[in-house]
């Protein structure tokens, strides 16, 4: 269910680094709590954020939700296909439903995260 | 259920509902060649009165409401709007008196709004009031305004607003609004605010706290002296949302508590009706050092006369065309005047019987993330249900079929699954078994039947809608 080669948050976001640039979604369990998603806000191209900066906004039939950066980066793309089809974070939320690409600024910022395993037993402890 | 078409889909070329006399006069043409007619909607339907009258009363018997059965929507307190309210509303003085009359001609008016201000200072134990703020949600802003107001004069306005994480959904975005950041302080395990969060996070950057008391889950902030202690030290101020004040009139006063600046909602505590049946009021109450800023006009009175003062250089300003929802504070002050004291401090009484004998009747039926006692709502959660896979959208549409509103949904965010649940006062003890006995089903299907929830609503005038295509496309207006 979670890929191994990303990092997650206690806010329930992915992270996945390549070389310098790093992708950031919200993982399967973040969308399932919040049921059908009907419009994402997304930040501009070259914005330069902190790490747990809050970056969007997922807004869904239930709730709306702020999205935290994982690491500190500067915004390189958006995912402008989620205007039209905010579904894709429900249907596709590790892939086609990623939010925005990052250029890391520290990599040891990644540390701090939860590997998938660790993820999955922090999602044990909260169904508890 | 034959679904009821559209006023445009009955409409027939020629059928009309009106009559004129007979055209005595040469006719003119400058009103309709003159007239900015809007070209969007090229025919309004053509339909006969008895059209009309049937398509809406159809339309109304299928909408829900408190005047058919319980409405627990917690936090919103649904009671029951008297009759008599509106019956005052329309006294024809009331009714037809213009903002524009001499205050000479409104000696009458200004009395309503001048004892209903009072009032509301004394059962609330505040200062002053302003009756102006139609709703809410503009009393929040008006009290962080005042706040910031306050905090300016004394040469920095500040930079932080905290807010309890089982806050009104409202005040985060009326902080925002005042040009505040916003902390999010969590609560214990009592379902209370933290003072050790909220110690750890204070400091003179912090221009507030806005805490909702009794708050989202019912529960009566206890500290709520040392909460208000402890902003005060440092200079900051605290906003009370007084949206659950059902549940505490009569018995204590959040001027009492240190609370410095709040607001009521006349269209839950005061029975006045919320939204279709008329707009909202939402006053504010503010302690002695805030009062002059309080948004003009006021209205005064001088040696037995009522007048509308305006000369408060210190004042926010205006915040409401002419003085507020006039007709809707004459309708709480009619409610407050015939419940009298001892009839409010029973309402708040009874209001919080009717809905604890609503968690201890559905206790074992339905989870309790916080098993601190509550006031006057009570939040149950699906944990229980999701064993079944049944969430609370599932149980809240089956109730439906039951012949109830559903409670709030998914509300306050630290319960999972939550159904927030406020029966209010107006509630017979038979209309409350009514719902418990329906919740003790949907428990005991939830086991033993599970997809009659699932593809709950069944009796209703329309199936589960889709909300997720209503909202990602929305269709805001018929199309032919």
């Amino acid at each position: 269910m979670y890929p191994d080669d990303f990092h997650y948050t206690k806010d329930h976001e992915w992270i996945q680094v390549k070389g310098d640039e790093a992708t950031v979604g919200i993982t399967d369990f973040a969308q399932s709590q919040m049921g059908d998603v009907v419009y994402v806000e997304l930040p501009k191209v070259g914005d330069e954020l902190d790490a747990h900066q809050t970056f969007g906004v997922v807004e869904s039939v239930k709730a709306v939700s702020d999205v935290f950066s994982p690491v500190a980066g500067k915004v390189t793309q958006v995912n402008e296909g989620l205007n039209d089809d905010p579904e894709v974070l429900n249907k596709d939320p590790h892939s086609k439903g990623w939010i925005i690409k990052l250029k890391v600024k520290d990599k040891s910022e990644l540390e701090e995260l939860m590997s998938a395993s660790e993820y999955e037993k922090y999602l044990e402890g909260l169904e508890e | 259920m034959i679904r009821e078409r559209l006023i445009f889909e009955i409409s027939d070329e020629g059928k009309k509902g009106f009559s004129f006399p007979k055209l005595d006069v040469p006719e003119s043409k400058t009103v309709t060649e003159n007239f900015p007619l809007r070209d969007e909607i090229k025919d309004f339907p053509q339909v006969s009165e008895l059209e009309v009258v049937r398509h809406f009363t159809r339309l109304s018997q299928t909408n829900y409401c408190i005047d058919k059965g319980i409405y627990p929507l917690g936090s919103c307190t649904m009671k029951y709007n008297p009759k008599l309210n509106e019956k005052i509303a329309q006294i024809p003085s009331f009714l037809s008196s213009h903002p524009y009359s001499d205050q000479e001609m409104m000696q009458g008016n200004l009395k309503v709004l001048k004892t209903m201000e009072d009032l509301l200072a004394e059962v609330t134990g505040m200062d002053a009031f302003t009756s102006q703020p139609a709703a809410g949600a503009q009393g929040e802003l008006v009290g962080m305004m005042l706040i910031r107001a306050y905090l300016e004069a004394k040469g920095d306005p500040r930079k932080f607003v905290f807010i309890p994480d089982s806050a009104h959904g409202t005040n985060p975005s009326s902080a925002h609004i005042c040009g505040y950041k916003v902390k999010e302080i969590k609560s214990n395990q009592q379902g209370t605010v933290d003072l050790d969060d909220l110690e750890k996070n204070m400091n003179e950057d912090t221009a507030a706290i806005m805490i909702t008391n009794p708050n989202t889950l019912g529960v009566f902030e206890n500290q709520i002296k040392e909460v208000s202690d402890l902003v005060h030290s440092q200079g900051g101020l605290v906003y009370m949302d007084g949206a659950n004040m059902n549940a505490l009139m009569g018995i204590c006063r959040p001027g009492d508590m240190g609370v410095d600046v709040m607001h009521l909602n006349l269209h839950k505590t005061f029975s006045t009706p919320h939204g279709g049946g008329g707009p909202g009021a939402g006053p504010v109450g503010v302690k002695s050092i805030l009062e002059p800023y309080l948004p003009i006009p006021r209205v005064i009175k001088q040696n037995n006369h009522y007048l509308f003062h305006s000369d408060y250089p210190k004042s926010i300003g205006r915040i409401h065309g002419f003085y507020g929802n006039f007709l809707v504070v004459v309708k709480a002050l009619a409610y407050v005047l015939s419940q009298g004291p001892d009839g409010l401090r029973e309402v708040s009484e009874t209001a919080v019987l009717n809905s604890n004998y609503i968690r201890k009747s559905l206790e074992k039926e339905f989870h309790l993330e916080y098993k601190t006692p509550t006031l006057h709502e009570c939040v149950f959660s699906d944990k229980l249900q999701k064993k079944h896979q049944v969430s609370n959208l599932d149980i809240a549409k089956r109730l439906i079929d039951l012949g109830a509103h559903p409670p709030t949904m998914s509300f306050p965010l630290i319960v999972h699954g939550a159904l927030m649940t406020e029966p209010t006062e107006t509630e017979s003890k038979a209309d409350l078994d009514l719902f418990i006995q329906a919740m003790k089903q949907i428990a005991k299907e939830a086991e033993e039947n599970p997809e009659v929830l699932k593809s709950a609503p069944h009796h209703s005038y329309v199936r589960r809608l889709d909300e997720a295509t209503a909202a990602r496309n929305p269709k805001l207006r018929w199309e032919p």
